[in-house]
């Protein structure tokens, strides 16, 4: 297939994802980009969301929790600190991580613990989201 | 004479040998510890390369970025962090990163120190550096929210320009028997020389959404929390093989003691025997 590029996912823990792939579609700082191959040297922040990754005519969906992305001429790496694939989740996990950043936002300690707090529930609901998106 | 002494000797052959019984010990023990941070050094590898090639590649391809992680300051106070282990008995691995510091240091008053690991702590502590922040219990198996937290601090002094560059300082696992104190400079992040090479080649415009700074702003942190995760889990491996290392030669030692005072032991002994027959033969000769 001449219409595939490579996609390397990086987490500290492990290469997550190292294959060819025809489409990905990722979620950046300033919104949903898709990427083709031969698309333009591009390197921009990734948000908490999901990455969509088009293969043999299949999707196949992923959480992410932020990072960066970096686009060049022969591959797409994109660099975060968790991601895993939908079906992967645990949603009972998930859930109880909303909840605590929930309890942990209710009672408010100081402003690191509030962003914090709001960076981890933002992470569990967007793995509860995509979890159910199946 | 001599009775006493087979006896003390046997004593002291016993006391070695259960010092070899722990060193020996030890060394299995770090010999499974190394192989499960090695493990772990051959996994986290990808992410710190990758990270850092991509901030170098940037830093590369843009000479006139204006960031406030990038300018230069003229350099007043310096921030080090340095990497060491919680427990001794490991050669010279914690001092010989402890030596880095101090040997770079110019003006011990405008250093400012970030230990990771209770050797350091104690260290810097007793010899009055300014220590900042200390971390514990993290240096055998380090957590990359450990890396976040120590990066969180670094970055929030350089921004307050407490500090106008930061020095990381671990040690490098070049092979099991040998490990290598390595210091990097963390901030103001500087360009690679090899950045230099590929810039009249196939140069090619990147786009940076949304701008260069905003992406700067997003990486740099990322690429100081790796940094610190990368050396973290580098110098626990370290750690590792270098206790081994010193618990192979401990025991070797002990083993080599021990032969020592077994065969003295035995010529005691036997010379025990030898006067205990001949006063027998003498006192029998005598009453003839």
């Amino acid at each position: 297939m001449s219409s595939m590029y490579k996609l390397e996912i990086v987490t500290p823990d492990k290469s997550f994802f190292d294959e060819d792939v025809e489409m990905t579609i990722i979620r950046t700082t300033e919104g949903d980009i898709g990427i083709l191959k031969d698309h333009e040297p591009v390197v921009a922040p990734v948000a908490v969301g999901s990455i969509k990754i088009k293969q043999n005519g299949e999707f196949k969906l992923a959480a992410c929790s932020g990072g960066f992305l970096t686009i060049d001429d022969e591959r797409v790496i994109v660099i975060t600190d968790a991601a895993e694939w939908a079906e992967e989740i645990d949603i009972q996990r998930a859930e109880e991580s909303a909840q605590r950043a929930e309890r942990r936002l209710n009672e408010k300690q100081g402003e690191l613990d509030v962003l914090r707090a709001k960076i981890s529930l933002e992470r569990a609901m967007n793995r509860i989201r995509i979890s159910k998106n199946i | 004479m001599a009775g006493m002494g087979t006896r003390d000797i046997k004593r002291k052959i016993k006391s070695v040998n259960n010092t070899r019984q722990i060193t020996k010990a030890m060394e299995l023990v770090s010999t499974a510890k190394l192989k499960r941070s090695k493990d772990r050094l051959s996994v986290t590898k990808p992410y710190f390369d990758t990270v850092i090639d991509a901030v170098q590649s940037i830093m590369a391809s843009e000479k006139n970025l204006k960031h406030e992680f990038v300018n230069k300051r003229a350099v007043e106070n310096t921030l080090y962090i340095v990497i060491t282990g919680d427990r001794g008995l490991c050669g010279g691995y914690n001092v010989n990163a402890m030596k880095k510091v101090v040997h770079d240091m110019v003006d011990p008053s405008k250093a400012l120190i970030i230990t990771i690991g209770r050797k350091a702590q104690s260290y810097f502590n007793a010899n009055g550096f300014n220590v900042i922040d200390s971390f514990e219990g993290i240096s055998e198996s380090p957590m990359y929210t450990d890396a976040q937290a120590i990066a969180r601090i670094a970055l929030e002094l350089y921004k307050q320009e407490k500090v106008d560059e930061i020095k990381f300082v671990y040690t490098n696992l070049v092979s099991t028997i040998s490990q290598e104190p390595v210091m990097l400079k963390l901030l103001p992040v500087e360009v690679g020389e090899e950045g230099e090479v590929d810039k009249n080649e196939d140069f090619e415009f990147i786009n940076y959404e949304p701008s260069p700074e905003e992406v700067l702003s997003f990486i740099i942190p990322k690429y100081v929390a790796s940094t610190i995760y990368g050396g973290l889990i580098d110098s626990a491996a370290s750690e590792q093989a270098a206790r081994r290392v010193a618990m192979e030669n401990a025991s070797n030692n002990a083993d080599e003691l021990i032969g020592d005072l077994t065969l003295t032991y035995n010529q005691a002994r036997q010379a025990a025997i030898t006067q205990e027959i001949a006063e027998i033969v003498g006192g029998a000769e005598a009453l003839k």
